[in-house]
């Protein structure tokens, strides 16, 4: 359970290393509607929606989340099989790179389809096939329904310096949990810090290297300007 | 090369301030006026946003019936013995006090979008120039055949906070020796979908201690619920054997109530309960329905600004807008609330108007000390607010963690009631 994990994390890491599931800033998001007539060329081997069975593809209700290989009653190919011990899940980015080119992720697949090389067309299937997989307002935890642009990280971040009054409008997400007048009952206090603490740490968030979820998930969309506007402003007070 | 924030943000905030200047109506001491219904963690988180980032240039009025706000969240913890009733009650008195917020404690029952008014139980009559509802939900009549709120005593719901919750606690404190608490869980969509869920930890914690051979019975109409791997762990590892669940494939969604007789009627098979906690269909609060503003159950607004779709001066949050992925909670309502601060405070006064940016957090508790969550964050698109990272709790981990995820639970409560209410 542990492994498979762990594993999942590696692959992920190391799509984003490759590039793969670009964020979404690239391209238009995707259409449902337009992804359905798309939809109409996998039907010969898919299904998908109310009443959907495995026929020579696998339902592919729920996807988004689900652990490659995992559909009970469908018989994988060897290849599946293998990436799925080691861990791989479907998510909106491994998807992506599944469709754009299936040999390249899973070398021994049996779905025989060229792939799509269209940016905009793939974004617009995966937002049809999304609406069949679990709904994170009724399911917190179920797979985003885009992919987040995130900014580049260079070396000159820490040079930056912030703009207190910016960082007064972004601390509205931090005061949530902590507090403005420093009081530390079961989360920290984050006044006063020195500004490169608090940056470093921030990064030290955003790359994941320092582990509390929340925090991680604050700090990854935060853009470099905005980490320095916080530390400006939460020094001042 | 990516695009540069800040020169994006300086652009919008320039836009906006050539777009907003024809817009601001003056009242009658020249300030433009906000008003906002309901004080909950949407309503009185905006409230205090547009007054304190104001700096008084906004009139702000807020209209709230309850004197004493209950919160929903950290009701269940009351239910489970671990805090005092005192703890989840709030006053607005620093609001009106220290923030210089109209408070007005009144029912808003009419909504005049042309005139832009907003009129009270009580027979006043609100002008405004932007107007933001944030009034939680109703139940869906109907939804569980046999109870309406009439039944409300004899079955209470509990998910509006205070009586009724109150009344649950004392109900469950008076159960016969192992005697039956049943719970009739809502379908989607709902406020707190962990929600239910964390109630009946709370209520097994509280029966172990005091009546530990009664049972637990859940009707669900849904086949999956939020964090329901580390709920039904945690179920097995503090109450083995208490708590049945009864998804749909046994017949949990096809249930009915006989309050007379304290009977729940599961697929046909009738059970003598000794409880039972009926959580029903919900919808947008009434107010949304009668401004007008409302499509199917909830009122659809735009991600960016949180503006109804139907009406460009009217903003709604939290339960009762449909906005996309964010679930329904007070996490999330507040998030939204500062959101729809900065686009009014922009539209009314031309300051400026950042990118809009969503997060949510749930924690639930399993037992004393026993603390887990399911977070995400979100970001603003053309068609709706969409997920685009998170996290879980993992099942399996150790008890150190989870007493740190217990008591981080305890700091977000007193951060978002004092962001809230001062
Ligand atoms: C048992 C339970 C546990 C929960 N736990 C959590 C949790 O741990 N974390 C979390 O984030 N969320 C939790 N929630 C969800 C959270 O309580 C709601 O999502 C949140 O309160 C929604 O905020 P709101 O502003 O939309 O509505 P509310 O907070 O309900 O506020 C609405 C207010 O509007 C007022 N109102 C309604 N109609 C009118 C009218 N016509 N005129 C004037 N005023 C009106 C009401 O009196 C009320 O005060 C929980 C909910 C429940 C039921």
């Amino acid at each position: 359970m542990m492994k498979a994990k762990l594993h999942i994390m590696a692959a992920m890491a190391t799509m984003a290393a490759l590039g793969w599931g670009a964020p979404a800033a690239a391209h238009d998001h995707g259409d449902p509607e337009r992804g359905a007539a798309l939809f109409k060329a996998c039907k010969a081997c898919h299904q998908v929606g109310e009443g959907a069975r495995n026929r020579v593809g696998p339902v592919l209700n729920g996807v988004f989340g689900r652990p490659a290989g995992s559909v009970e009653g469908f018989r994988y190919s060897a290849g599946m099989e293998r990436e799925s011990a080691d861990g791989l899940v479907w998510t909106w980015e491994t998807l992506d790179a599944y469709i754009e080119n299936p040999k390249a992720l899973v070398s021994k697949t049996r779905m025989s389809f060229r792939g799509i090389r269209d940016e905009q067309k793939r974004a617009d299937l995966l937002a049809y096939l999304r609406l069949f997989s679990d709904n994170p307002a009724d399911i917190p935890e179920a797979e985003p329904t885009e992919a987040s642009a995130l900014p580049n990280l260079s070396p000159e971040v820490l040079a930056l310096v912030g703009d207190p009054a910016y960082g007064e409008y972004l601390s509205s997400e931090c005061t949530t949990c902590h507090q403005v007048d420093g009081s530390d009952e079961g989360i920290p206090s984050i006044t006063g810090w020195p500004v490169e603490d608090f940056v470093v740490a921030m990064h030290a968030y955003k790359e994941k290297i320092r582990p509390h979820p929340v925090m991680q998930m604050m700090a990854g969309r935060l853009s470099n300007e905005e980490i320095a506007a916080l530390a400006a402003y939460f020094n001042g007070l | 090369m990516k695009l540069n924030r800040r020169r994006f943000i300086g652009a919008t905030a320039g836009a906006t301030a050539t777009l907003a200047a024809p817009m601001v109506r003056a009242a009658s001491d020249g300030r433009p006026r906000v008003v906002v219904v309901g004080g909950g963690a949407g309503g009185a988180t905006v409230a205090r946003y547009l007054a304190k980032d104001s700096k008084g240039a906004i009139d702000v009025t807020l209209i709230e019936p309850t004197r004493t706000y209950y919160t929903c969240f950290f009701s269940n913890l009351y239910l489970g013995g671990l805090i005092p009733l005192e703890k989840i009650a709030h006053s607005y008195g620093t609001l009106a006090a220290e923030y210089g917020i109209n408070v007005v404690h009144d029912w808003a029952v009419g909504i005049d979008r042309d005139a832009r008014t907003v009129t009270t139980a009580g027979g006043y009559t609100f002008a405004y120039d932007k107007l933001v509802l944030s009034p939680g939900i109703d139940f869906v009549e109907g939804s569980v055949p046999g109870w309406d709120i009439d039944a409300q005593n004899e079955m209470p719901h509990a998910y509006k906070a205070g009586s009724q919750t109150e009344l649950l606690r004392a109900q469950i404190m008076a159960m016969p020796e192992g005697g039956t608490y049943a719970m009739v869980a809502p379908p989607n969509p709902y406020r707190c979908p962990p929600g239910p869920y964390e109630r009946v930890s709370m209520v097994a914690r509280i029966l172990k201690q005091h009546n530990p051979t009664a049972k637990i019975l859940i009707a669900d109409p849904k086949p999956k619920f939020s964090k329901m791997a580390l709920f039904q762990e945690g179920w097995s590892n503090h109450y083995d054997g208490m708590i049945e669940w009864i998804g749909p494939d046994f017949g949990g969604d096809k249930v009915s109530v006989d309050p007379a007789a304290m009977t729940l009627d599961i697929d046909g098979e009738v059970t003598r309960v000794d409880v039972c906690n009926v959580i029903p269909a919900m919808k947008a609060g009434r107010i949304c329905e009668i401004a007008g503003i409302t499509d199917g159950n909830w009122a659809p607004v735009h991600a960016r600004d949180l503006r109804s779709k139907m009406d460009d001066n009217i903003h709604v949050l939290g339960d009762s807008c449909a906005q996309g992925d964010m679930p329904k909670s007070g996490f999330s309502a507040n998030s939204q609330a500062k959101v729809c601060a900065n686009a009014v405070r922009g539209a009314l006064t031309g300051s400026a108007v950042f990118p809009a940016k969503f997060s949510n957090t749930c924690w639930s508790s399993l037992d004393e000390n026993d603390g887990v969550k399911v977070g995400a964050t979100y970001e603003a698109t053309d068609e709706k607010i969409a997920k685009v990272d998170g996290f879980i709790s993992k099942t399996g981990e150790d008890a150190t963690l989870r007493q740190a995820t217990y008591e981080e639970s305890f700091g977000w409560y007193e951060g978002i009631t004092s962001d809230m209410f001062g």
